[in-house]
């Protein structure tokens, strides 16, 4: 039993120990499982946002590697490097990893479950069991996914969208593709057993004082990726069972010949693929709407606009499904490209609140600011061609080649890489009251930053040229390759960019700087506490007055800003404050 | 509770308005299925919170003058420590590996599964972990 809120010296008795201590001391003195034991039975939140974050971040190094791979066969025209099969086979599982099991799950599962019980002040997620089992659902669904390699036939091969007919049993037959679907089944319940947990934690275990307009951002887009997520991830578990039926129990939903329809599997995947974009980027929105103001000294620009900007994103999302069918004809045109069209003004808003958050305020270039702003130009580029994709007559005229490649990976590694990075760089000393070495994080900066401009541009441009997507060959005649070679050369300086990740990790850990519980001076209430923060999280709880109660403790003499009012900076030497 | 009612309620009227102008242009049963249901979704806790709301007025945590001392007293209960997600996980792994597999994963999975349903169910009662 915890009696958190109690702040430590009314709660319990003479000695003035708050519950937690109490708690602490007897699950020390009690047999306390150790060792691996205790990693397999934790349900702190902490640990498994940890997990998660490990997890994800080893799937998105595999991801890379089979990039890499890709890339090598691509750049030269006729390579035999791999084979045809094998090159559909690396880009399917290339995209299925960095998408279901990297993106989504690193900030969803991962950063979310870490930070959001401390940013509403609660001692754990709702259902701390349940959170357990998301995270072994996850992580057997990972290995399950990973298999598909070892079996014979090799793994799924019909793209990470698995059109049908392209996906039934005689065009793609052996164990790969339904370990592939099993794996999404896994991961598809995880998500949505985390999606559960979030929505309950943020309802009900909000600290007092701690109105929904006083979350922090973050905490509002993830509540919002929860919806989502309970919107569209059932629609994908049940379109993959069908699937499965499908090839190995006789139905005929998704084929001509037994009565069903090809068609219905587009129409039920897009129901989640289009909200499953968002799903990956409504997080890392988030991030960067942590990271910039902290590192502009000021509070966020516009707060209740991004709510409303957060949640409009959200319902469009979900709207706008079909215009992905755009080149099958089969949809009302007019009602899904405007909804599509639409999507840009919220996300437009956004982008304009960072903007106007920064303005005029200090900035700070830390490593987790830089990954923000190279963010903001990563996904200014994704969104304009998004834009021009989401017209139907460039839609037909680029379907499927290199451009809606390039577009695609500019929006998710703008999104998923640097906001993801940047989050790492901005809470890992929350995680272990270190930080980590910020000369190196330039480094692991500045090499992404140009690596991703070197390998995406020049795939736009082949792909005007009209070169096709998930071809392992091309011809030598039509002047592709000279792009290819770029975009290759990219992929390795990128590769790069990672390695010094790894020596940052690994030289940080060795040789630890410790920074003490806040060292940014940030705003919102995860950094009261202590870092990393104790079990159960909080021993008393700041008086919540605005959207930054962290920032308010420590500074008093600032006034409380409520609902983003404040559109100075807040010097702390000359408070101009214009309320 | 109001805010997080109307949040959900919102998604329930954003669907039904999207889900009207789709039956009435396509005629699709599908597509419409889907929008109706993510109303309904929204609709039902929705009404629910909004209900509650109304009875028990703001808790703490909706009061923007709430005080550190509004909130004492115990707000739940959390388990310390559990062995039975894991068992549970690995059960439902295994259900999986059978139907990729073939049946001979099914009878350990099923175990498991009952297994950790039942330890689940009587750690609860027993209430014993912190
Ligand atoms: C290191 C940087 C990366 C490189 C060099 C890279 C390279 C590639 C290549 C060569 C393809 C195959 C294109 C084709 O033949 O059609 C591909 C596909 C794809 N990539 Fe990446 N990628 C990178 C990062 C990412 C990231 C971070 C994500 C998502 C978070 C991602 C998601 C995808 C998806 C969804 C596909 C499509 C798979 C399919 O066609 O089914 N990639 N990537
Ligand atoms: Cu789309």
């Amino acid at each position: 039993m915890t009696d958190l809120i109690n702040p430590p010296l009314t709660g319990n008795g003479a000695h003035g120990t708050s519950v937690i201590d109490i708690i602490e001391h007897r699950e020390h003195a009690e047999h306390g499982p150790t060792g691996i034991l205790k990693w397999l039975t934790s349900t702190d939140h902490k640990v498994i946002g940890m997990s998660y974050m490990i997890t994800s971040l080893v799937l998105f190094y595999m991801a890379g590697i089979m990039a890499l791979v890709m890339r090598l066969q691509l750049a030269t025209p006729n390579s035999s490097l791999v084979s045809f099969a094998q090159y559909n086979e690396l880009f399917t599982m290339h995209g299925s990893l960095m998408l279901y099991l990297f993106a989504g799950p690193f900030a969803f599962g991962g950063l979310a479950n870490y930070i959001v019980p401390l940013q509403v002040g609660a001692p754990d997620m709702a259902f701390p069991r349940l959170n357990a089992l998301s995270y072994w659902l996850y992580l057997s669904g990972s290995i399950t996914m990973m298999m598909g390699f070892l079996v014979a036939g090799g793994a799924a091969s019909f793209g990470w969208v698995a059109y049908a007919p392209l996906s039934n049993a005689t065009n793609s037959p052996g164990a790969g593709g339904d370990i592939w679907i099993m794996a999404l089944v896994l991961t598809g319940f995880s998500a949505i057993f985390t999606g559960v947990n979030l929505v309950a934690t943020i309802f009900y275990l909000r600290a007092p004082g701690l109105t929904m307009f006083r979350m922090p951002i973050f905490t509002w887009n993830m509540l919002v990726t929860a919806i989502l997520i309970l919107i569209a991830f059932p629609v994908l578990t049940a379109a993959l069972v069908m699937l499965f039926c499908d090839r190995h129990f006789g139905t005929h939903i998704y084929s001509v010949q037994g009565g069903g329809s090809p068609i219905l599997w587009q129409n039920l995947f897009w129901f989640f693929g289009h909200p499953e974009v968002y799903i990956l980027a409504l997080p890392y929105f988030g991030i960067v709407t942590e990271v910039i103001p902290v590192f502009s000294r000021k509070p966020v620009f516009g707060y209740k606009g991004m709510v409303f900007a957060t949640l409009s994103i959200a319902a469009l999302s979900t709207g706008v499904w079909a215009h992905h069918m755009f080149t099958t004809g089969l949809v009302l045109l007019p009602f899904f490209s405007l909804l599509s069209l639409l999507i840009a003004v919220p996300t437009g808003i956004k982008f304009f609140n960072w903007i106007g958050t920064m303005w005029r305020g200090e900035i700070q270039f830390s490593t987790a600011m830089l990954f923000s702003i190279g963010f903001l130009f990563a996904f200014l580029m994704g969104g304009v061609t998004g834009v021009m994709l989401a017209s139907p007559p460039i839609d037909f005229f680029t379907h499927d080649t290199y451009f809606v490649v390039a577009h695609f990976h500019q929006v998710l590694f703008g999104t998923a890489v640097f906001a993801g990075f940047a989050g790492l760089y901005y809470w890992y000393p929350k995680f272990f009251g270190r930080t980590l070495r910020e000369h190196l994080g330039k480094w692991h900066f500045w090499l992404m930053f140009i690596g991703f401009w070197v390998t995406f541009m020049p795939q736009y441009i082949v792909g005007l040229l009209g070169m096709p997507r998930r071809v392992a060959v091309y011809p030598s005649y039509l002047g592709w390759q000279s792009y290819n070679i770029i975009s290759t050369v990219g992929a390795f300086i990128i590769a790069a960019s990672f390695a010094v990740l790894l020596w940052n990790l690994w030289i940080s850990w060795r040789k630890p700087v410790v920074c003490g519980d806040n060292p940014w001076d940030a705003h919102t209430l995860e950094w009261f506490t202590t870092s990393p923060p104790p079990h159960h999280n909080y021993s008393h709880l700041p008086p919540i007055r605005s959207e930054r109660p962290t920032w308010d403790y420590n500074h008093p003499e600032a006034p409380a800003v409520g609902h983003g009012e404040g559109r100075e900076p807040h010097r702390r030497d000359k408070v101009t404050v214009g309320q | 509770m109001r805010i997080e009612a109307l949040v959900l309620i919102g998604v329930a009227i954003f669907f039904g308005i999207v889900g009207a102008v789709y039956w009435f242009t396509s005629y699709e049963d599908g597509g419409t299925m889907m929008l109706v249901g993510t109303c309904l979704l929204g609709l039902l806790p929705g009404s629910y919170y909004y209900w509650w709301h109304r009875r028990m007025g703001d808790r703490p945590e909706d009061r923007p003058d709430a005080t550190v001392e509004d909130g004492a007293g115990e707000i739940a209960t959390f388990p310390g420590s559990s062995i039975w997600p894991f068992v549970l996980g690995m059960g439902a792994f295994m259900l999986v590996l059978a139907f990729a597999f073939g049946m001979w994963f099914f009878f350990p999975a099923v175990g498991l599964i009952l297994t950790a349903l039942v330890g689940v169910t009587a750690e609860s009662r027993r209430g014993g972990h912190v």
